[in-house]
């Protein structure tokens, strides 16, 4: 006898979890992987999927085996011209695997290393394990998008699914005592007086009354069924309801440099290290804002779509873009609401008395509201009047103020790690 | 009698005669008439066998069931997944097709039953599985004595259970190390000569309370510490423990290893079990896949001369059964040993020659089965050999004519290969003790044993590998000291000996360093438990 199942809907991705544990076990490699693909890649495909690849020395699974060496009998299929007795060369490498020889290679060649695909998700999750946006401690009441559902009670309405069973039947088993009290009493009564009769001598039983008395009976007996066993009030429902929940909101202002003296190579830079911000946050970090503003002599207020792919260029007045930012910090983002993040790339060139100002603004207006800025310097060269005057600032702000300076396109993932990295709070 | 039978029998039915199905594509229904058909052709053949569980399963399933060496419920472990990958890889790459069937030595018996393949190949897989390795696991002396296949599944689930809960009770990693260890040591956590008790979920865990408490008395028996008044030199001398050699390391440590905590124990215990059950299999391949592939030819050539598959069916069923014996000649790039299924289905096919048309040579060879009946002699070289005394007992001189068979002899104090024997008439019989002689596990895996432990000094344990032939141990060697290391919680030496002859010796943590270099080297020795 055979039962023939069908299991092909069930059970998909059975796998899965040794597959985590197999990326949990080799994260240093994967990461290493990860790390060097973000700098080989071009800026629009950062947030793919990656071939990963492993040397097969450390993905061993060693066993106790045979060594080469000593002396080792096999049969071999195939034979063309041997007879017994002959004696054939030692080749280089030995002829055919076979046997007790573990897995020679037999075209004498090392093995290659394990290599396999992560995908888009998986790749993102090791670019940003361990990053989040420092200083997060802001929380409100947003009103109407967090939720927590919570118990309230009981409730007569509800969906089927949420029926609770007991409260119902407890409800009908009271109704049915209710509704049935008076008549089973009556029952009890009757049935009291019908023992009576019948227990007398048969020839003094009142034959009309025994009937009456059964009659009635019988009545109150079918009464007393015809009340239902369980009815629609007696339905009770668990009751749920949503609570809203306090939750930290967000912005990011991103602040990139495009003036004239920016050439293609930098521009791009910052355009990447700004792209893997905004991937970090939009993956990270569901309900943050980010502003984006771009600059030269003024600065402006874009969409994503502009920021990553306008062309548009100019002189350079860095103070134009922290104006900007401190006006709309003031219009749309209170700063008791919410937790303020400001990150800016420029290549440290700007107008000559331009920087102090820059140090001014950054200092009273921007840094007491913010919860964490950081500037990259994208420049081969030496600093100039901007970096030293951010250098004072990250002095008076040392918890609230990084910067970093990035050389060629391989520093920016680093530096980006760097900047984000989580950090143990004081 | 068979004529009488397509005659006769099942007139009832109408469609037991003509052609079963005429495309390609499966249909249950069409599943399950091959099924009832070919299970009346076994029943017929006099096969034997356990229910049959016939699953329908997709691709990514069967890669599932692969990655798991055939355990439908596996435990979670990252090798499971490196091997998932592996075959994803591959598969995806088109290097290799899936295997056609993955067959559970368990009772009802599972079969697992690819959804992209053609009803020929459905067919064939129930042919295969279904009544060839099912009647194999029922029958054969090795699995009916090592492995239970009624509880099989129930304890796979218990050890599942116990190994999650272990994790979240232990942590990830923890679990993750003894698991790496014993894996390591899986072919040596067999008793060769002893016969187990099968194995059964609800005993063990009745018996597991039992147990800790049993082994909690025995270790603190073995490392009492109170030194006994007048030790002499000559006692220790006779002390030694173990009192014999070992060679089930596994169950050494689960019963001696002084620092391993009771669920440890209890992990070294499950893989164990699971070498167990999986023994049999390792040392019954050519048999088993040989027996398979005989009976799903045998059954499914005699569905066609019935007429009840179309010779398209059959055209297709010999093209993949003709792929799955193929043998590469020894100097083929493709050639990766003795293809199993080759020479198992050749001695089985010639079996049944010798028994019906036998010759001159064949009555001297098998004076005994020459012209006997096929199926009785056939049920019997299945159910009371290994494939080791397997070969031995029933490779023919024609079989080893048809495959070319010859030896030859690799000595390295020699600087050239000596053919020692081919397929002839002085070679027959040391060919074929060769050949049966590669299929002796013992032959095949180092032999190494547990030879004893410093019980009054520093604990350490020392194990003896005795050399087959000169042969050295491999170049894992130190590595799979470290996870022995791991387990036993003290220093282990592994002594390589040729005769009485010392000739390599291993070490863990390695001798001749200073404890102070030892302190650093430890974030590559895996950290004892």
């Amino acid at each position: 006898m055979s039962y023939i199942i069908d299991r092909r809907l069930n059970g998909k991705k059975k796998s899965t979890v040794n597959r985590q544990r197999f990326l949990r076990r080799y994260k240093a490699h994967i990461k290493k992987a990860v790390g060097e693909a973000m700098n080989s890649r071009s800026i629009t495909d950062m947030e793919k999927g990656e071939r990963i690849s492993i040397p097969t020395r450390d993905i061993r699974e060693p066993v106790f085996s045979h060594g080469p060496g000593g002396r080792v009998e096999r049969v071999l299929p195939g034979n063309k011209e041997f007879v017994a007795g002959d004696r054939v060369p030692r080749q280089g490498q030995q002829e055919g695997g076979g046997g007790g020889g573990g897995n020679a290679s037999d075209s004498g060649e090392g093995m290659d290393d394990f290599v396999f695909q992560i995908s888009q998700e998986e790749f993102l999750d090791f670019m940003f394990e361990g990053l989040q946006l420092p200083n997060m401690i802001k929380r409100r009441l947003t009103g109407n998008d967090a939720f927590q559902v919570v118990r309230a009670g009981i409730s007569n309405e509800g969906t089927p699914g949420r029926l609770n069973v007991v409260r119902s039947l407890r409800a009908a088993n009271a109704r049915r005592i209710a509704l049935t009290s008076s008549k089973r009493r009556n029952l009890r009564e009757l049935e009291i007086e019908l023992a009576q009769e019948e227990a007398k001598d048969p020839a003094l039983r009142d034959q009309r009354k025994l009937e009456q008395l059964r009659g009635k009976i019988e009545e109150l007996r079918r009464r007393i069924d015809r009340v239902p066993y369980l009815d629609d009030f007696d339905l009770k429902y668990n009751l749920l309801v949503r609570q809203p929940r306090p939750r930290s909101r967000a912005v990011m202002f991103c602040l990139m440099d495009v003036s004239g003296s920016m050439n293609q190579a930098t521009k791009d830079m910052a355009k990447r290290f700004f792209l893997l911000l905004y991937l970090f946050l939009r993956r990270s970090y569901e309900y943050t804002e980010v502003v984006f503003i771009r600059h030269h002599t003024s600065a402006k207020e874009v969409d994503e779509e502009e920021f990553f792919y306008s062309r548009e260029t100019g002189g350079t007045i860095v103070s134009s873009a922290l104006k900007l930012m401190r006006r709309i910090m003031r219009e749309r983002y209170p700063a008791s609401e919410w937790n303020i993040y400001g990150a800016q790339a420029s290549d440290g060139d700007n107008w000559n008395d331009d920087s102090s100002t820059c140090h001014k603004i950054l200092i009273d207006d921007i840094m007491p509201y913010v919860q964490y800025y950081s500037y990259v310097e994208i420049t081969p060269r030496d600093h100039q009047a901007l970096w030293e005057e951010y250098e004072r600032v990250r002095e008076l702000f040392p918890n609230h103020f990084a910067m970093e300076q990035i050389v060629d396109v391989s520093d920016i993932y680093p530096v980006f790690r760097q900047l984000f990295s989580q950090k143990v709070p004081a | 009698m068979l004529d009488t039978y397509t005659t006769g029998a099942d007139a009832s039915e109408s469609d037991s005669s003509g052609p079963i199905s005429t495309t390609s594509e499966w249909t249950f229904e069409l599943i399950q008439k091959y099924d009832r058909a070919i299970a009346e052709l076994a029943d017929e053949f006099g096969l034997d066998t356990y229910p049959n569980q016939i699953e329908v399963i997709s691709s990514e399933q069967m890669m599932d069931a692969y990655s798991s060496v055939g355990m439908p419920v596996g435990y979670h472990h990252w090798s499971f997944g490196k091997q998932f990958i592996n075959i994803e890889n591959n598969y995806q790459r088109g290097l290799m097709g899936l295997a056609y069937e993955i067959v559970i030595n368990s009772n009802p018996c599972i079969a697992y039953l690819m959804e992209e393949n053609t009803m020929t190949m459905q067919a064939l897989v129930i042919a295969h599985a279904c009544y060839g390795h099912n009647s194999f696991f029922k029958n054969n002396y090795l699995f009916r004595s090592w492995t239970d296949a009624s509880s099989i599944i129930d304890y796979l689930i218990f050890a599942k259970n116990y190994i999650a809960s272990c994790e979240e009770r232990y942590g990830l990693d923890e679990v993750e190390a003894v698991l790496d260890s014993c894996h390591a040591l899986m072919n040596y956590g067999v008793d060769r000569y002893k016969r187990p008790y099968p194995i059964s979920a609800v005993e063990e865990e009745r018996r597991q309370k039992e147990r800790e408490e049993y082994r909690q008395r025995q270790l603190n028996d073995l490392w009492r510490t109170i030194p006994k008044s007048g030790t002499g030199e000559e006692e220790s001398e006779e002390q030694r423990f173990p009192e014999e050699p070992q060679e089930n390391i596994l169950y050494f440590i689960e019963k001696n290893a002084p620092l391993l905590e009771n669920w440890q124990r209890e992990l070294v215990r499950i893989v164990r079990k699971l070498a167990q059950y999986f023994y049999p299999q390792r040392q019954t391949q050519v048999m088993n896949e040989g027996w398979a592939t005989f009976w799903h030819y045998t059954l499914l050539s005699e569905l066609y001369r019935r007429g009840r598959v179309t010779d398209g069916f059959m055209m297709e069923f010999l093209q993949s059964h003709t792929n799955v014996i193929y043998q590469p000649p020894f100097d083929s790039p493709y050639y990766n040993g003795i293809n199993p299924y080759t020479l198992g289905f050749a001695i089985f096919s010639d079996l049944r020659r010798i028994c019906e048309n036998p010759t001159e040579e064949d009555r001297q060879w098998f004076p005994d089965i020459a012209g006997s009946n096929w199926k009785e002699t056939l049920q019997f070289a299945m159910r009371d050999f290994k494939d080791e005394s397997f070969i031995l007992q029933f490779l023919s001189p024609k079989v080893m004519r048809d495959l070319k068979l010859f030896s030859i002899t690799d000595d390295d104090r020699e600087s050239e290969i000596l053919v020692s024997a081919i397929h002839d008439e002085d070679g027959y019989r040391e060919l074929r003790a060769t050949l049966a002689g590669q299929y002796n596990l013992g032959n095949r895996e180092p032999n190494i044993q547990v030879y004893s432990v410093d019980t009054r000094g520093d604990r350490s344990l020392t194990l003896h590998h005795t050399q087959h032939w000169r042969r050295p141990l491999g170049k894992d060697t130190g590595e799979v000291l470290k996870h022995l290391h791991r387990l036993w919680g003290f220093d282990v030496h592994l002594h390589s000996l040729n005769g009485d002859e010392i000739t390599a010796s291993y070490h863990c943590p390695e001798i001749g360093r200073d404890r102070s270099d030892s302190e650093e080297e430890s974030m590559l020795v895996p950290k004892p438990i």
